[in-house]
């Protein structure tokens, strides 16, 4: 990374889809008058995005350095258009710890491709006992404020209840795994359906997740505090979520790429590529996400890009880890399922890949307008590009791409972190 | 017939055919003071068992020593998972030794399937998780002929675990394959999530009352209940179980006098099986362990004698 170029003309771009224009940049911001020295690039057709913001990935850095660390993580996240991310805790050790966040937080800024924010754990080693050390986290130079022991949901009633009123005290959000561990087996491993009984796989019920979603939004409104669902996965849990938005009770919702478009089919060879947590569900989930994420009942769009060693997929399905890769495809994903197809525009985009994720997140500097005077975090995307995926071609140390061999309409082109270009042309700086 | 026997669906009617007559024809071989044919001699089987298994094990033992195959017995226990190895590459391992046929059985559905992704060798599914046990569900149908001529238009009962069984899964794919008139009965919370779509769509039905099918069943075929389903809370009570569910004394009186009564095996007398329904006459606890072999030296011969599989 160099900071020699801190002046761009973009040229041609369309912001938020809209009349093309140039943009520049200099100093890290969004400035009125055009640099007299400036690297130009041509944008002629590009789309220009506030750069995204992923409220949800596993950077596997402390502990499996072997499936993702914190710089190839942050290279994939640059080449998906993001300029931050949130790195859960579930790492090995854990990030219960204000030091364990400030490391994330360094070795983030050290790699310096995105701004890499940690998500603390809520209960100490997520054991779901006891709170961990939520306001050490918050008084950290990483200012942690998202806290999740994403993984496993806080399933006792009580230690949800604390966390959710202790973080009130620095402005803090639990974002929750909803799914109660007991309407499932130990080995639950896809959606509870028809298929799941075919196959004779044990499943989750999309209840699992409707009941833990609808009894911490009751906490929340009890709380007066904010619960952000993870990965929201059934059209259940978006009513609740619905109802919950018009009470007034202060919950936002994310929902992933892969359920936009990957349904439970998909499990009928068995191949452990499609084992994830909140696993692949029906047809109809898929069209009631869709559905809320265009209206606004779900706020995000969040990767839950979940890296793993080939070997660890390679077992029998029940025993293979779960996950998908997504840090690189979320644009192209959303562009395809929302942007082609009509149901939102650059304009949604920007909300619920940027402007949505840094509120909820509580990022400062992410998530802005295109408005001069903003912090120069961009991505240019190509709504027309049409990409092939090819699971070899990945900056992630990890190969447990979905969408190996599919086709995709839309790709980022150009991603710059305060004003300075971490991709351009589709590859790393 | 395919490469690989990984589940019923694998096979077309013809197919079931073809090593229905064959089975027939080792089943003569079986009678016989000197068993050994030779079509086989050369070929590798390994009896890759990641679960313990018996009857299913021995039984395709025999039925490749029977074929002159040269038959090893790998027994992988334990979740490859616990052993810090993949799937993948214990079953790489195994097959490096130049094997033509892998007959894996395993604690996980799906496993062989997997498995037939990974390797050259023949895949034999001899009992995945709870999916499927295609050649049990062979020697059933094979049983229940041999015992009533054609299957087609018959009546047969699945009584018990379904939602954890693979015998289930495989019997009533082939019996509705073989036009048999399926009738599945267990709880409610042992019919698997999502059976009434599936029965819909595959054309079998589903009831919670055994009492009202069993007058009408040509056949019926009771599952083992494990036992620690007990414990799971899938119902509160052995004697409740035997009660709704059990082939019962009283039960085997409304049976038809000469409906078959199949049993996988191991049975617990007692709780799905009253010994006397065990042991009636109309039983064919027994044959169906006889035909075990015939099905398998059948299945055996015919997906590994063919010249598309010679190495």
């Amino acid at each position: 990374m160099s900071d020699t170029v801190t002046q761009l003309v973009i040229k041609g771009v369309a912001p938020l889809g809209e009349k093309p224009q140039d943009l520049y940049v200099a100093d890290g911001l969004i400035v009125d008058e055009k640099p007299a020295k400036a690297e130009v690039i041509d944008a002629d057709g590009l789309v220009a995005l506030p750069g995204l913001v992923d409220l949800h990935t596993h950077l596997r850095e402390p502990g499996r350095e072997d499936a993702e660390t914190i710089l190839t993580g942050s290279r994939a996240a640059a080449l998906g258009g993001f300029t931050a991310v949130l790195a859960m805790a579930n790492t090995s050790p854990v990030t219960d710890t204000a030091e364990a966040a400030e490391r994330v937080f360094d070795l983030g800024r050290a790699a310096g491709l995105v701004d890499v924010q940690p998500v603390g754990a809520v209960t100490r080693g997520l054991a779901g006992e006891e709170l961990a050390e939520l306001g050490l986290m918050a008084r950290s130079h990483a200012k942690v404020r998202v806290f999740s022991d994403d993984g496993r949901c806080v399933h006792d009633p009580r230690v949800m209840r604390r966390a959710l009123e202790y973080v009130r005290a620095f402005g803090g959000v639990i974002s929750q795994h909803s799914q109660d561990p007991d309407l499932a087996g130990p080995t639950a491993c896809c959606h509870e359906g028809e298929l799941s009984g075919r196959l004779g796989l044990p499943g989750w019920p999309g209840i699992a997740e409707e009941t833990i979603v609808a009894r911490d939004v009751m906490l929340a409104r009890h709380t007066n505090s904010r619960v952000h669902v993870a990965h929201v996965s059934t059209a259940g849990s978006v009513e609740v979520i619905r109802w919950a938005k018009a009470q007034g009770i202060d919950v936002t919702a994310e929902v992933t790429p892969h359920h936009l478009l990957l349904t439970t089919d998909l499990l009928g060879g068995y191949d452990p590529v499609y084992k994830v947590n909140p696993p692949l569900r029906p047809d109809e989930d898929v069209a009631a996400l869709r559905d809320a994420l265009a209206d606004g009942a779900i706020d995000a769009v969040a990767t839950d890009h979940a890296p793993h060693a080939r070997h660890d997929k390679e077992h029998a399905f029940v025993d293979a880890a779960f996950g998908m890769l997504g840090l690189e495809t979320a644009l192209s994903v959303v562009s395809e399922v929302m942007v082609t197809s009509g149901a939102m525009t650059w304009t949604d985009v920007a909300r619920v890949m940027s402007q949505a994720p840094a509120r909820i997140a509580g990022l400062e500097g992410h998530g802005g307008s295109l408005a001069v005077g903003q912090p120069a975090n961009l991505t240019l995307v190509d709504p027309s590009a049409v990409v092939v995926v090819d699971r070899a071609e990945s900056a992630s140390l990890s190969r447990n791409n979905p969408w190996h061999e599919r086709k995709l309409t839309g790709a980022v082109v150009a991603t710059v972190l305060r004003g300075t270009p971490t991709v351009l042309n589709g590859a790393l700086v | 017939m395919k490469k690989h026997l990984l589940s019923i669906d694998d096979l077309g009617v013809d197919d079931v055919t073809t090593l229905f007559d064959t089975a027939a024809e080792m089943h003569d071989v079986q009678n016989r003071s000197v068993k050994k044919l030779p079509a086989l001699r050369g070929r590798t089987v390994v009896n890759l068992f990641f679960e313990d298994s018996t009857r299913t094990r021995s039984s395709f033992e025999i039925a490749g020593k029977w074929l002159s195959a040269d038959v090893i017995n790998v027994s992988a226990k334990g979740s490859s998972v616990s052993k810090g190895e993949s799937l993948r590459d214990t079953v790489l391992t195994v097959a490096a030794m130049g094997v033509d046929g892998l007959v894996i059985r395993h604690m996980a559905s799906g496993a062989a399937a997997q498995v037939s992704q990974w390797t050259d060798a023949v895949v034999i599914n001899a009992g995945d998780g709870t999916h499927e046990h295609p050649t049990q569900a062979l020697l059933d149908a094979y049983t229940l002929q041999r015992r009533m001529g054609s299957l087609e238009d018959k009546h047969v009962a699945i009584v018990g675990d379904l939602t954890h069984s693979r015998v289930f899964r495989s019997n009533v794919l082939l019996l509705s394959k073989l036009g048999a008139h399926v009738t599945v009965v267990a709880p409610p919370t042992l019919m698997p999530a999502g059976v009434t779509a599936w029965a819909k769509d595959a054309g079998f039905s589903t009831t919670y009352d055994l009492d009202e099918v069993l007058p009408e069943a040509d056949a019926v075929m009771m599952l083992r209940v494990q036992r620690e389903r007990m414990t799971g809370g899938y119902f509160p009570s052995a004697r409740e179980y035997t009660v709704g569910y059990g082939l019962t004394r009283e039960r085997l009186a409304v049976l038809k006098p000469d409906a078959p009564i199949c049993h996988p095996g191991p049975m617990n007398r007692g709780l799905e099986i009253a010994a006397d329904a065990a042991d009636a006459a109309q039983s064919a606890v027994l044959d169906q362990v006889s035909a075990g072999v015939a099905i398998r030296m059948s299945v055996l011969y015919h997906l590994l004698a063919g010249e598309g599989s010679a190495q």
